[in-house]
């Protein structure tokens, strides 16, 4: 049975590991190799690279880690951030990176999620979404640009839209992040990842919230999502992720230990 | 010796690093020559069959994987362009089957998910092994590899490990001295670590 999947998130800055509370202030958490290596060991299902500040700075994510992460992994990894070609796609997936997750430029060019499938596979191209919850008129946003606070926007898409949009252009995964419940740990938003996941035919991955061993029970069996993505909650050493998958296979969830 | 073949498809890297981890020497090559006189050959591969059969045709390198004569092993889409077909062309399914190398029968045609299920088929799937194949030597029954795909072989004469999802298909083949495995053995743990090594030891 396919197992879900527990995915520590790296937010990646200027080489090193760090993690904001709601996408600002963000404090160093590491170096990326030994952290990598650590999840790995620990026995986190994937790991995902999120280089954070580059879109907004308009340049591309520096490579160099991403071999020197798949030298040592034996799990798969993505990396995300400042991939607005095919060639930035290329250059990340020779380096070892088994999926690519585009965000703002996928919005800026929709028609990049087309032809990064067509050369690429639909399988290696992941969309990230940041969405947020506008509680004046009750609706889920597509925000673009988040790594910046000054820059960010909201876009003309509501989420559900772009979720369809992304899946039909090719999008072999999607990773919703909740804005709204990004590092304060409250827990996923529940009621707007499974609206997201009835919309969705492709691999969904839950991310924003996650504090508790039940959270992720919760994304799991009421959302079911298929795999849960935390930072602060596994860097912080919180939630140890061996511990945390015997709880969900006791729970009854499909898990590789 | 071991080599990749240079298929030009992306993701050489880390097949190359799994077997560097195991303490194996490896080139990545596209030279006639070093391919056919190679112990160990490797096809990897990630993109579609469209993309990858001609990748492989402008190398010139399709009569030459044809000809390897020493154990090679396809991964993942490098396991797809040994059988005969598939019908993979990018975003949609290909207008009409793209021809393969023909060195495993079969055609590789998209998975029927049920329902509830996604595609593509992604994440750790438990794979049942048929008893006595070497590639499967010391592991363990139903163990977790690492899947990424959405077309996949079905379960013929040539299967030597099947895998479940929405239906059975062909986790792993092998028909002389070519060998695939649909998932990505660098990329699956100890257990991935395993076969390679096995691999490496026929």
């Amino acid at each position: 049975m396919l197992a879900k999947r527990i995915i520590p998130c790296l937010d990646v800055k200027d080489g090193k590991v760090v993690k904001g509370v709601q996408f600002r202030n963000h404090e160093i958490m590491g170096d990326i190799v030994p952290l990598a290596q650590r999840y790995a060991q620990e026995g986190a299902d994937e790991l995902v690279f999120y280089d954070i500040t580059a879109s907004s700075d308009q340049r591309v994510v520096d490579k160099s880690w991403v071999s020197r992460v798949a030298e040592v992994i034996d799990i798969p990894f993505c990396v995300a951030g400042g991939i607005k070609t095919l060639e930035d796609a290329n250059r990340t997936l020779q380096h070892g990176a088994d999926k690519v997750s585009i965000n703002s430029p996928a919005l800026a060019d929709p028609s990049l999620v087309t032809r990064l499938a067509d050369k690429f596979g639909v399988q290696c191209i992941v969309v990230g979404i940041d969405s947020y919850f506008d509680v004046k008129t009750g609706q889920y946003h597509v925000k673009q640009f988040t790594g910046d606070e000054a820059r960010t926007l909201t876009t003309q898409w509501q989420t559900l839209d772009w979720v369809k949009e992304v899946q039909e252009r090719g999008a072999g995964e999607i990773v919703l992040n909740v804005m709204n419940q990004d590092g304060v740990r409250q827990g996923y938003d529940l009621e707007q990842l499974s609206l997201v996941r009835s919309a969705a035919n492709v691999p969904l991955i839950a991310s924003g919230g996650a504090g508790t061993m039940q959270h992720f029970a919760d994304a799991f069996k009421i959302s079911d999502v298929d795999g849960a993505l935390a930072a602060s909650v596994f860097h912080k050493s919180i939630i140890d992720i061996q511990e945390l998958k015997q709880f969900l296979r006791q729970q009854e969830v499909a898990i590789r230990l | 010796m071991n080599l990749i073949i240079d298929t030009g498809c992306a993701n050489l890297s880390s097949v190359k690093f799994a077997l560097e981890r195991l303490g194996a020497k490896v080139i990545v090559s596209a030279d006639k020559q070093q391919i056919l006189s190679a112990d160990k050959v490797f096809l990897p591969g990630v993109g579609t069959a469209s993309e990858a059969m001609n990748n492989l045709r402008q190398r010139g390198l399709i009569e030459v994987v044809k000809a390897v004569e020493s154990p090679l092993l396809g991964i993942c889409l490098g396991m797809q362009m040994l059988c005969e077909y598939s019908i993979e062309g990018g975003a949609k399914v290909a207008e009409k089957p793209v021809p393969c190398l023909g060195l495993i029968p079969g055609t590789v045609a998209p998975l029927t998910p049920q329902v509830s299920q996604r595609l593509p088929h992604m994440g750790w799937n438990q794979v049942k092994a048929s008893a006595g194949n070497p590639l499967f030597k010391g592991i363990e029954e139903q163990h977790y590899f690492y899947f990424v795909h959405s077309y996949a072989l079905a379960v013929g004469e040539s299967t030597i490990a099947e895998c479940d999802y929405g239906q059975h298909f062909s986790a792993a083949v092998n028909y002389k001295n070519f060998y695939g495995v649909q998932f990505h053995p660098e990329r699956s743990g100890q257990a991935g670590a395993k076969l390679l090594q096995n691999f490496l030891d026929l």
